[in-house]
């Protein structure tokens, strides 16, 4: 039933410190679909994103045990360079961060910073993908200006349209919707939908709603162990777990 | 009851107002009073002379202050340029690629730096420093140098104002939000890449305003200074040359001599002139600052 997974976590295990966060994880992730993580605040649904593109590496005192092949290769192994890990993949975190530079060099950083300077194919990857995200028509006209004076929700997008510039395959979303107003959320949704098509998209989210809107699979998190994995309407609707069904229950009922 | 709550507010509010006129008032209070016992000065010579000249003969009333302005910029640029790159690349280093424990064992040290006494600086630059030059760094330039030179007050000024910028900078560094870094990482930057499109970028104006700090702190310092510095009235033409720099001059020659005409207002004018140089200092970097504010906001 579960199609061919893009991203496989095999006996993942990961302590911070003296903590033990996420324990012997093992999931498929299918490709060129969207997959929700749920759960409690806490449980280890963001760590687990986080160590899909080896953003732990940075923070202190983090030990990552297992495996975590992306197209068949361990991110893990210590021969894999991470830049050319992370170049695989666009993350949008919870709230928006756009770097300090105007909209134009936003979208533009990654690609300069793998080495493409060349003017022409910089402005067409710039429109392109601003278009992409639905925010060309609002800011063709302000490139220039710092990408900080737009509102929030077209900050988000201007983050989805930056990663997405990088030509990933796998879009990471940590509750990329958390901090926006609702008419926001639904552009980032509807963009989610579009986005499939082309991607693989792991999203962190603590809507359930969301998680119905945009999902086609979903893993239900809890205290730092996967308790279930499946479809969105199997999970949401008929899960086997007591633990699911109670979390579940405790938000659509 | 009412009533006295109420009063009691309006009356500590007048209360903090006063106090805060107050010590802004010293400041102007100090300015009005360098300028006052200058005047004597300002009436015998135009203000021009004074700056322009080099002639410093206190027994013949001839007092030209350029010489001590010129000194007071060699050591602070030559402070300045060394500390700054240092400083820089230490604080990166402590805030972005040093593990926890190194930087937990280092700030420590480099704040400890700052609370050593200035004489002490002195002491070593007269012992470590100025030999050194004397010997080690002046022969490969000149055939002769005492070794007590502009260079020798801008390197002990330097180390100095070291920690203080360091200490700025990596509070700057550390308010950079982690998410932004990870975003430039999570678009597959380096760390140097991410340091310094995303960090640095960030970070302009709370390096300017550390870079502000020093220098004024620097323009100031005097009995380090002085003791290094070989304070002759001259024009130094090279960084081996002795300097003279304005605090210098007011810490060694207050109080002695006074019986000379215009001595005493010669040196208040120096102290006016360094008023108004850290002044207008200050004012320059606020203008900078606030548009640097303006563009990136």
């Amino acid at each position: 039933m579960i199609i061919q997974p893009h991203i496989s976590i095999q006996n993942l295990n990961v302590h911070i410190g003296e903590n033990h966060i996420l324990k012997n994880i093992n999931l498929d992730i299918p490709d060129k679909k969207v997959t929700s993580l749920i759960g409690p605040s806490g449980c280890g649904k963001t760590t687990l994103l986080k160590t899909m593109n080896r953003l732990l590496d940075r923070q202190t005192d983090v030990r990552v045990e297992g495996k975590v092949l992306v197209d068949g290769e361990n991110i893990y192994d210590p021969k894999v360079e991470v830049t050319h890990i992370r170049k695989k993949m666009g993350l949008l975190s919870q709230r928006p961060f756009p770097l300090p530079m105007n909209i134009y060099d936003n979208i533009a950083y990654g690609q300069r910073i793998h080495g493409n300077n060349n003017k022409k194919d910089l402005d067409e990857i710039v429109e392109k993908h601003l278009r992409g995200v639905n925010l060309w028509d609002e800011v063709k006209d302000r490139l220039k200006s710092p990408a900080t004076r737009l509102s929030i929700g077209q900050q988000q997008r201007l983050c989805l349209a930056r990663g997405l510039a990088i030509e990933p395959e796998i879009i990471l979303g940590d509750e990329p919707t958390s901090a926006l107003d609702p008419i926001s959320t639904q552009h980032i949704e509807e963009l989610f939908l579009q986005l499939k098509e082309k991607y693989t998209i792991v999203l962190v989210t603590h809507i359930l709603r969301q998680a119905r809107r945009v999902s086609d699979y979903i893993g239900f998190v809890y205290m730092g162990e996967i308790i279930e994995f499946g479809p969105t309407e199997e999970i949401l609707l008929n899960p086997k777990e007591k633990l699911t069904r109670d979390y579940v229950k405790g938000f659509l009922s | 009851m009412k009533n006295i709550r109420l009063l009691k507010d309006r009356f500590l509010s007048k209360a903090f107002l006063t106090l805060t006129i107050l010590s802004i008032f010293t400041v102007v209070l100090i300015g009005l009073g360098l300028f006052y016992k200058s005047l004597p000065l300002l009436h015998s010579t135009s203000l021009w002379n004074l700056l322009s000249s080099s002639e410093w003969k206190p027994f013949k009333e001839t007092f030209g202050f350029y010489p001590f302005i010129v000194g007071t910029f060699w050591v602070t640029g030559i402070a300045i340029i060394i500390a700054l790159p240092l400083s820089m690349l230490t604080a990166i280093y402590l805030s972005e690629y040093a593990n926890i424990r190194v930087r937990k064992l280092v700030l420590p040290l480099i704040e400890l730096l700052s609370g050593i006494p200035p004489v002490l600086f002195g002491v070593w630059g007269v012992l470590v420093i100025v030999p050194l030059i004397q010997d080690r760094i002046a022969p490969y330039f000149i055939e002769f140098t005492t070794g007590y030179s502009v260079l020798a007050g801008g390197i002990v000024l330097a180390i100095m104002i070291f920690p203080l910028i360091i200490s700025i900078l990596i509070e700057v560094f550390d308010n950079v939000p982690q998410e932004l870094r990870d975003a430039s990482s999570a678009l597959g930057a380096t760390q140097w890449q991410t340091t310094k499109k995303v960090l640095l970028r960030k970070s302009v104006d709370g390096i300017i305003a550390s870079v502000v700090l020093a220098i004024s702190r620097a323009f100031g310092e005097t009995i380090a200074v002085l003791m290094v510095c070989g304070n002759l009235a001259q024009v130094p033409k090279s960084v081996f040359d002795s300097g003279y720099p304005l605090p210098a001059l007011i810490a060694n020659n207050y109080g002695e001599m006074m019986s000379i005409p215009m001595y005493d207002s010669a040196l208040m004018f120096a102290a006016l002139l360094l008023f108004v140089i850290i002044f207008l200092f200050n004012a320059i970097s606020r203008i900078i600052l606030f548009r640097i504010e303006k563009r990136t906001n």
